[in-house]
């Protein structure tokens, strides 16, 4: 048994774990979920914290699984995500964009992986006023947090045999910030000479993705430049109307469990819930169905024991 | 059909042939016989957006009624482009005179000299086409490159990009109708860079109140003048919540002042999600630097790529015509396979700006003509033919040349 730190979030947030735990249990998962709830409370000293046993969770079981944290626009406290993210050093942001088959979309086979720098960059967080009307956003670039992902992502292109690396940069115009970026992933590429390293400009990078889609077998390496290929958002339209699609959280989920090393349970939650969507019975409305988010959920359940 | 309504057929065909004529020959007396200065004058006139910000003063007379236009000709395909342009506009005898500036920052044509030269001739023609200067990734030790500096010299504030679905040509979505305005002097490239400490580097991104303002003005008073419905500005602001946070501000206060056209706002990562899934929702789209970089180029990308997108940069006085995704596109240079419709499409408009609009219309359909046909396709539209097979063909559909 294993103990995992759950972090619903907000918007549709709570009920799309509440569906990953209910699937995780139809599976019969070795998981122990602690649930817990990280809104931002202020701290000893004016500094914004999640809550302590948020982090006691977190410490002790090493792995999460969080939901969409919503972040309002001139909040007064920074960003949940940011915080989260600085709390934990969670430098690599790992996403997989795999064409599901049985949906289709007008980009196919695509199969990539996208490996973003999370601790620094533009979205540091570090802003000021410098006179009023005139404010300066501060692009963080260290030789360290670049090194370290770029080492991440050759590590991981090894371990799941992916063939290329490109590391997505806009060092003609950021020469000093994105050129240090590039050296560093030179570098750390000739310690992996078995994985192709290749650098692209992000607009060319852009380009190729809306008009060919980026093709298969490849990792894509950012410096915090990034736009993301996937819905992370909380949803506030649909929260609590039983319509959110709970795939993506279930799949990050799946992701999870390989983590972990239960490759067998992994490997049948990914089938069922693959097959339930190519048999286009069973549906969510965002991918052209009519069926509910618990309807969906008991469908892919069931199948799960089935191919138990 | 009776033998009298069918002469009546007739003759109105020859009216028609007749006044096309008379108009040919009157555009082309007005264009030679005519006083060049006075011409020179009513064509002049400002006639960008910002027309209201434009100086007063009227340029040198010239004795001949061609137009004068800087051409800088750039990197990589830059120059076969504007060989193809020059072709096309020599074909359809079109009274503009180029004239031609060799800048290049990678092939050590550059200095501060020659863009003295290029500035100089840029703010007398006030209008100019040019090709990408392409930026070389080696630190030299200058932060800023040819093209910023340009940029920032004459304050060409507002790029425009059309995102247009050629007719005849399918894409994964068709019939697109996007425009996309990006703020190009100040954000993120502002070329602020310094080593705090040794291993760490700052590149600091600036926001004012006064461009954004500027920006959403533009931006509300192009959908204004193009008849839009809605302006969409694209912001990071739950992150960069100052920053970004402000250039919102800047456009919601903006909008106020056009009740007309619907205002909403976006988020990057999602804009760029719902460019690739559902591109119809959006018509005009307003952003600062970076987010324009890579919203033009996804959206050129949706439409067919790089080679079929125009765009233009606009200041309070002057305007510099150029494609819309700006790649230099080194891999194709010598071997004549890059798609000059971008850069044709962006001639024609810059024809339009010189209130040339017989002449604009003639080269903007020959263009249309040629890739609806689908005979004659450059490489990346999935055809075989080269640069100059389809200027040629372009120049074979110009319609109305006049007689040699």
């Amino acid at each position: 048994m294993q103990t995992v730190t759950l972090i619903p979030g907000d918007g549709i947030g709570p009920e799309i774990s509440a569906a990953v735990v209910k699937i995780f249990d139809a599976a019969k998962a070795p998981i122990r979920w602690e649930e817990r709830n990280v809104t931002a409370i202020k701290g000893p000293g004016g500094r914004w914290t999640i809550p302590p046993d948020a982090k006691e969770s977190m410490d002790l079981s090493k792995i999460g699984l969080k939901g969409p944290l919503k972040t309002p626009i001139a909040a007064g406290h920074p960003s949940m995500n940011l915080l989260l993210r600085k709390t934990f050093d969670l430098y690599a942001n790992v996403r997989p964009c795999v064409s599901i088959e049985g949906y289709r979309t007008p980009y196919t086979d695509v199969d990539l992986v996208t490996i973003r720098e999370n601790t620094e960059g533009e979205y540091s967080g570090i802003e000021h006023v410098i006179v009023d009307g005139v404010v300066q956003s501060i692009k963080l670039i260290t030789e360290n947090a670049s090194r370290r992902i770029a080492e991440y992502a050759f590590e991981y292109a090894r371990n799941n045999q992916r063939s290329s690396v490109t590391a997505v940069h806009k060092a003609n115009i950021m020469r000093m910030s994105d050129g240090l970026f590039l050296r560093k992933c030179r570098e750390v590429a000739e310690n992996y000479k078995d994985v192709k390293f290749t650098e692209m400009y992000l607009d060319t990078v852009c380009l190729n993705v809306s008009v060919a889609g980026l093709g298969s077998d490849r990792l894509v390496l950012t410096a915090g430049l990034g736009s993301d290929h996937r819905v992370h958002g909380t949803a506030p339209d649909i929260a609590g109307m039983d319509l959110a699609n709970p795939t993506a959280l279930l799949l990050s989920a799946v992701m999870m469990l390989r983590h972990m090393g239960l490759h067998g349970h992994a490997a049948r939650i990914q089938t069922a819930c693959f097959d339930t969507i190519r048999e286009k019975k069973v549906l969510t409305k965002d991918l052209g169905g009519s069926s509910k988010c618990s309807e969906f959920t008991a469908e892919i359940c069931r199948r799960v024991q089935d191919l138990d | 059909m009776s033998p009298a309504s069918k002469n009546h057929e007739e003759e109105e065909e020859e009216e028609e042939e007749a006044m096309a004529a008379a108009l040919r020959g009157t555009l082309v007396t007005l264009a030679k016989g005519l006083g060049g200065a006075r011409l020179h004058q009513l064509a002049s006139r400002p006639l960008s957006v910002s027309a209201s910000l434009c100086g007063a003063e009227s340029p040198p007379a010239r004795a001949d009624g061609t137009f004068k236009v800087t051409m800088v000709p750039g990197d990589g395909v830059g120059p076969e482009l504007m060989t193809a342009v020059k072709d096309v506009f020599k074909a359809a005898d079109i009274p503009v005179e180029f004239e031609e500036f060799h800048l290049s920052e990678v092939q050590n044509m550059a200095s501060e000299e020659k863009l003295e030269q290029v500035l100089t001739s840029m703010k007398n023609n006030r209008v100019a086409i040019k090709g990408k200067i392409h930026t070389p990734m080696e630190f030299k030790g200058e932060l800023a490159s040819y093209e910023m500096k340009l940029r920032r010299e004459l304050d060409l504030f507002a790029n425009v990009v059309h995102v247009n679905s050629l007719p005849g040509y399918n894409t994964r979505h068709n019939n697109l109708d996007l425009v996309i305005i990006r703020e190009q002097t100040e954000g993120e490239y502002s070329s602020l860079e310094h080593e705090s400490v040794p291993g760490v580097i700052e590149c600091l991104k600036i926001i004012t109140r006064v461009k954004s303002r500027r920006i959403a003005k533009f931006a509300f008073d192009y959908a204004t003048k193009k008849g839009r419905n809605k302006v969409t500005a694209v912001h990071k602001a739950n992150i960069m919540k100052l920053g970004d946070g402000l250039f919102l501000q800047s456009c919601a206060e903006v909008a106020e002042l056009y009740p007309k056209i619907k205002y909403e706002t976006i988020i990057i990562d999602n804009c760029c999600m719902q460019l690739v899934q559902n591109p119809y929702q959006f018509d005009v789209l307003v952003m600062p630097n970076l987010y324009g970089n890579i919203i033009d180029n996804l959206a050129a990308g949706l439409v067919g790529g790089a080679g079929v997108v125009p765009g233009e940069s606009y200041s309070a006085e002057y305007v510099v015509f150029e494609t819309g995704a700006r790649h230099p596109f080194a891999q194709a240079v010598g071997r004549n396979i890059a798609n000059p419709t971008a850069m044709l499409l962006s001639a024609a408009n810059m024809l339009r700006h010189l209130n040339l609009e017989y002449h604009s219309q003639m080269v903007s359909e020959a263009v249309k003509r040629v890739i609806k046909q689908g005979k004659v396709r450059t490489r990346d539209l999935g055809g075989y033919c080269t640069t100059g097979d389809f200027v040629h063909a372009v120049v074979e559909n110009l319609r109305h040349r006049p007689v040699q």
